[in-house]
């Protein structure tokens, strides 16, 4: 029975949480499409997802692209096939690795920050200022950080994809001597635009689990620094796994509207 | 005093946990009027002030305000609410990551306030009636709990509302800023018309700004009358308070 207990209140948990971060989704979107946007507000949140972003998108993708590329070209060139390498990078960084790396960045970064910064004003009657000065949280905390993570996140998604495949480029052709003719015709051969659409979709969805799972913790934070701890760990754990698994199942989704390996 | 009251509150009711705070509180608020809410730390009085200007929601119970119901509004309707009622939060609920001139404008710009010399005079007026002018550039996390406080008030009364909510304001202050802040709680009261409700222990604070005091007690209105009533008033626990005496003081160690 403790069990069964224990399981019903996991499963139930589960969907509550999943309902409050969905009504909060709710929320911010009738915001948006109602004109409640602080133009000035969404600027410096791009200015902190977006631009104080790119160093840690730009090691992790480039490194990415590099050691794929030595991995691959190391199994590949035994079978002759060391020119390939461009061809599976490229669709790796673009269908998987690309949105996923920047999505688990980002929720570090990012999704940390936003969730202690909120939870900070929530614990120390910031939040209920606001309410006081008639002045609606949704509006002024989540929206701008959700349109400006709309914003921000695909442009981060490109660019962590791009210095993978340029990272690739120059270990393929400078360090192990791969012709760059091959490599590029590889590339041009097996990338399609469909490729980077599925990219900039999971960078979408990703932008929408991790900004409002963030903000949710915030919102709902409590018993003090302690508090805000709690909330800022759940963020980074939550975020991060949803966009794993969101991952599998966009991936499976998506499949079906742009085929894999249909030339 | 007119006799209609500006806000009536009837039978609240809030449980926080398993304790009940408000236990069926009913109260009337009249326009212009300075009301003082005393009772013991934990009783419930500064959430009875929450539920005024709709931040926590009750159990049951119902707070007329201008002819509406709050209790039953939701947050959207709430805002032209709020905009007639200012509070003061007991620490002041500064923004932190704003400077105390950017926290006093936050109201004007978020009314849409745009005229960047409009917004200057006001913020310094308001400043000046706190006497806190020449502290514009300072951060909330450097001023003192005195200062946070006036610049709170500053930021509350800068759109002047019809309602202020004062969540213990002299608490923690020195004899002379507690003095000032009384002063500017009457001040209002007489150049604007301010309707007050004050949350206090602090038994000067509340026969110098007081017109009608109410004594809360087990999460019910306990008293309800003048200062110079509650001041002559024979009722034990009632003078237990005011004198500042625990009930066992006089009982044999």
């Amino acid at each position: 029975m403790p069990f069964v207990n224990f399981f019903g209140n996991a499963v139930s948990g589960f969907f509550i949480y999943l309902g409050q971060v969905a009504q909060l989704a709710g929320e911010t979107f009738a915001s948006i499409f109602k004109g409640r946007i602080r133009f000035k507000l969404v600027l410096y949140q791009i200015a902190e997802i977006g631009y104080r972003s790119q160093l840690v998108v730009i090691v992790t993708g480039a490194f990415t692209g590099a050691v794929f590329t030595a991995q691959v070209y190391f199994q590949f060139a035994s079978l002759g096939m060391g020119s390939a390498v461009g061809s599976v990078v490229t669709l790796a960084m673009f269908r998987e690795l690309g949105p996923v790396l920047t999505g688990l960045m980002v929720a570090g970064r990012v999704g940390a920050a936003m969730s202690a910064e909120i939870g900070t004003m929530k614990v120390t009657q910031q939040i209920d200022a606001l309410r006081a000065l008639a002045v609606h949280p949704v509006d002024y905390l989540v929206v701008p950080r959700a349109v400006a993570m709309l914003i921000s996140m695909p442009l981060l998604v490109v660019e962590c994809v791009g210095c993978g495949v340029l990272a690739s480029y120059f270990v393929a052709v400078k360090v192990l001597n791969i012709d760059a003719v091959y490599f590029m015709v590889n590339i041009q051969k097996f990338a399609e635009s469909s490729d980077i659409f599925m990219s900039l979709i999971k960078g979408f969805v990703f932008a929408i689990l991790i900004v409002f799972i963030s903000c949710h913790e915030g919102l709902h934070a409590r018993d003090g620094a302690v508090g805000v701890g709690r909330a800022t760990t759940e963020t980074v754990v939550i975020a991060s796994l949803s966009v794993l698994i969101a991952n599998f199942f966009l991936t499976m989704f998506l499949n079906i509207l742009f085929p894999a390996g249909g030339w | 005093m007119s006799a209609e009251p500006l806000i009536a509150v009837r039978d609240l009711v809030q449980k926080i946990g398993q304790q009940e705070i408000l236990r069926g509180l009913s109260l009337d608020i009249f326009k212009g009027e300075t009301l003082v809410l005393l009772g013991k730390s934990g009783g419930g009085k500064s959430v009875f002030l929450r539920h005024l200007i709709g931040l926590m929601k009750p159990i049951s119970g119902h707070i007329q305000f201008e002819g509406r119901d709050i209790a039953t509004l939701n947050e959207r309707e709430l805002e032209p609410v709020r905009k007639k009622i200012g509070m003061l939060f007991q620490d002041g609920a500064l923004f932190d990551s704003m400077n105390v001139h950017e926290n006093v404008a936050f109201p004007l710009r978020e009314r849409g306030e745009r005229n960047e010399k409009v917004i200057e005079t006001k913020v310094h007026d308001a400043l000046a009636m706190v006497n806190m002018n020449g502290h514009d550039k300072k951060m909330p996390g450097n001023l003192s709990g005195g200062m946070r406080k006036r610049v709170a008030l500053a930021r509350a009364i800068i759109s002047p509302p019809d309602v202020i909510l004062y969540d213990e304001p002299t608490a923690g202050l020195d004899p002379i800023v507690s003095d000032s802040i009384n002063k500017l709680i009457r001040r209002l009261q007489k150049q604007l018309a301010v309707t007050s409700i004050v949350v206090t222990h602090d038994m000067i604070s509340c026969y110098h700004i007081a017109d009608r005091v109410a004594l809360l007690d087990e999460g019910k209105r306990y008293f309800y009358g003048t200062p110079d009533e509650l001041r002559t008033s024979r009722d034990p626990v009632i003078r237990d308070f005011v004198d500042g005496r625990s009930p066992d003081e006089d009982e044999p160690l």
